[in-house]
């Protein structure tokens, strides 16, 4: 047990709600834990306790060797705290946002400004350094962001939905940075909804449902459990689905998950395109007419049906490899 | 570049001195200052109230109020001063619930920083505003006909004495920010602290005018004590008995509400 983040049997709950239920893992030292969930899962909750703005009501965690409730003080040095929910201030400069947190970190006046010059020639961003942060693009400001968290040099770092409402290129920037932090071994616990962003950044998964752990794994041991690629058949006739169903079923031998208002069926299936041209022949020959037909990877809506037995979010539509459209569903901010 | 490369995580935090405690109020007084310069129609609205009041009541309503012993534009006009720092503090509980709601409190909190500092740089930094607002309306009173009758000493007491009863009401409103959350609620909930206080007082008509019920309310609260002591500062006459009840009354704010006010943030989720 000396992992840079501890959790045992964390557990919080707010009213008649369970936030957290019972929630443990590790994550040891310069490796990156993505903690994957919809909105409510209690990820935000997890990222609260951890950075010592709310305590637990059971359990116990420990960040760099140190307890959140005994060494709260200690803890809030060597953390950095970045995402949607701590935000730096509009009405200041991107320099003065950043001296501001290296003062409030009790750095020396000499050392804060030149980690801040730093932080801003890093963030690309040393044109708008001194610009109110009013005048900044989304993307510029999750930089700034994401340059405050790091003033103190932190040995850990909390990235609360770093990317979420983001369009692809400024996400794609914000990951290379994060991976350029842990190549520096700092410990990253990330959260997001975002399959491909937990498997693109990090090596171990936790997957939050309803504050329960519903699986944890690397990238790859979820898919697996997932049984690979997703097969998913658009048909242009809404009578056809059942027919589609049945098909599908029988070709793959898993249940098909169907969403009647997409005149969609999704299925979990190994082996690809062979897959892909049977399904093609069998859905051709029994008449059905079809829109799309395609294998892709899968979503966190798949991962959920899958590990949970229920969607992880009812109300946003999966369209998978289409990121700008899912981040625009993605409420920003709230709860 | 290299300057942000990791250290080795220490097990002691460097302790909080009282030192780095005030260094800690100063950056937050200066961000909030910076935040006041920044948006000045907050700050002109904070100073269009109290001007229309005092306008109200010098030219249109006072003709038909007399006062014994004063001109109605000496008795009312400190008591507009005082208004004007009530309405000060409205925009303490406002910023204190947006910074809440923006996630800002989050990120300070998660920050090694002496945490009373981020409600004391606040409320410093709403103090120099309301001295800023104090300044103009004293020069708008002077105009329309207000003068100061004691020696200079008595009426620089008489502000200082104005701007300590702000400040202790500065965190009435910090607890008030902190307690509602929403911004747009904050603003109405600190509505309600500055009628009851302003309206139910000897500001604008002497308290043996009102109603029976209400006299003893509006005689021993704070801000009737604040004014008469304030006024007679100003003007000549009986000080101390006003003066102790007032400095009672904004010592007992102070540390009532910065009790309630600590908690509240300890415990602040957006």
């Amino acid at each position: 047990m000396n992992g840079a983040i501890e959790v045992e049997g964390v557990t919080k709950r707010f009213g008649g709600t369970l936030a957290l239920s019972e929630v443990s893992f590790s994550v040891g030292q310069g490796e990156v834990l993505a903690l994957l969930g919809p909105n409510g899962a209690g990820k935000t909750t997890l990222i609260r306790v951890l950075t010592t703005l709310l305590a637990a009501d059971r359990g116990r965690a420990r960040v760099a060797g140190l307890d959140v409730r005994k060494d709260a003080r200690a803890i809030r040095s060597l953390i950095g705290l970045a995402g949607q929910y701590a935000t730096v201030d509009e009405l200041l400069t991107g320099r003065e946002n950043l001296e501001l947190i290296g003062l409030l970190y009790h750095l020396d006046k000499a050392v804060y400004r030149r980690r801040a010059q730093d932080a801003l020639e890093r963030m690309s961003l040393t044109g708008a350094g001194d610009h109110l942060v009013k005048t900044y693009s989304g993307g510029m400001r999750r930089r700034l962001d994401l340059a405050a968290s790091l003033i103190g040099r932190p040995p850990v770092l909390f990235l609360d939905e770093p990317t979420t409402g983001l369009d692809p290129r400024t996400r794609n920037d914000l990951w290379q940075l994060i991976e350029e932090l842990v190549a520096e071994g700092t410990t990253v616990l990330l959260t997001t909804q975002y399959m491909e962003e937990a498997e693109h950044l990090a090596r171990a998964v936790v997957v939050l449902d309803a504050g329960r752990i519903a699986a944890q794994g690397t990238a790859d041991e979820l898919k697996d459990q997932l049984g690979g690629d997703v097969l998913e058949v658009r048909v242009a006739r809404r009578a056809d689905l059942e027919k589609a169903v049945s098909l599908v079923a029988g070709l793959t031998g898993a249940p098909p998950r169907l969403e009647a208002d997409l005149n969609r069926v999704t299925v979990p299936v190994r082996g690809g395109p062979r897959v892909l041209i049977a399904a093609g022949r069998a859905l051709d020959d029994a008449g059905v007419e079809l829109e799309d037909l395609g294998i892709r990877r899968p979503s966190l809506d798949d991962v959920f049906l899958t590990l949970t037995g229920h969607p992880a979010s009812p109300s946003a539509p999966a369209t998978p490899g289409d990121d700008a459209g899912r981040a625009a569903h993605s409420p920003e901010a709230g709860q | 570049m290299t300057d942000l490369a990791i250290r080795p995580p220490r097990a002691e935090a460097v302790p909080l001195t009282l030192r780095l405690a005030v260094r800690d109020i100063g950056g937050i007084t200066r961000r909030n200052l910076l935040r006041i310069i920044r948006t000045p129609q907050l700050l002109f609205m904070s100073i269009v109230q109290p001007t229309i009041i005092l306008l109200l009541f010098r030219y249109v309503l006072g003709g038909a109020i007399h006062v014994p012993g004063l001109d109605y534009v000496d008795y009312v006009v400190p008591g507009i001063f005082l208004e004007a720092v009530l309405i000060g503090g409205m925009t303490t509980a406002l910023a204190l619930a947006q910074d809440l709601q923006a996630g800002i409190v989050d990120r300070f909190r998660s920050l090694p920083m002496a945490r009373p500092a981020f409600l004391a740089g606040r409320t410093l930094a709403d103090v120099c505003r309301s001295v800023l607002a104090l300044a103009f309306l004293i020069g708008l009173g002077m105009a329309v006909g207000f003068r100061f009758h004691n020696s200079v000493g008595a009426c620089l007491v008489g502000v200082a004495v104005i701007i300590a009863f702000g400040y202790a009401m500065s965190w009435v409103y910090a607890a008030i920010g902190l307690a509602v959350k929403d911004p747009q609620t904050a603003q109405m909930a600190s509505i309600l602290p500055m009628f009851v206080l302003f309206f139910a007082s000897s500001a604008l008509v002497p308290v043996s005018t009102m109603p029976g019920w209400l006299q003893p309310f509006a005689r021993n609260q704070p801000a009737t004590v604040t004014i008469n002591a304030v006024r007679a500062l100003f003007e000549g006459g009986p000080v101390y008995h006003d003066l102790w009840l007032s400095a009672l009354w904004c010592a007992g704010i102070f540390v009532v509400f910065l009790a309630i006010s600590l908690n509240l943030y300890r415990k602040a989720t957006a």
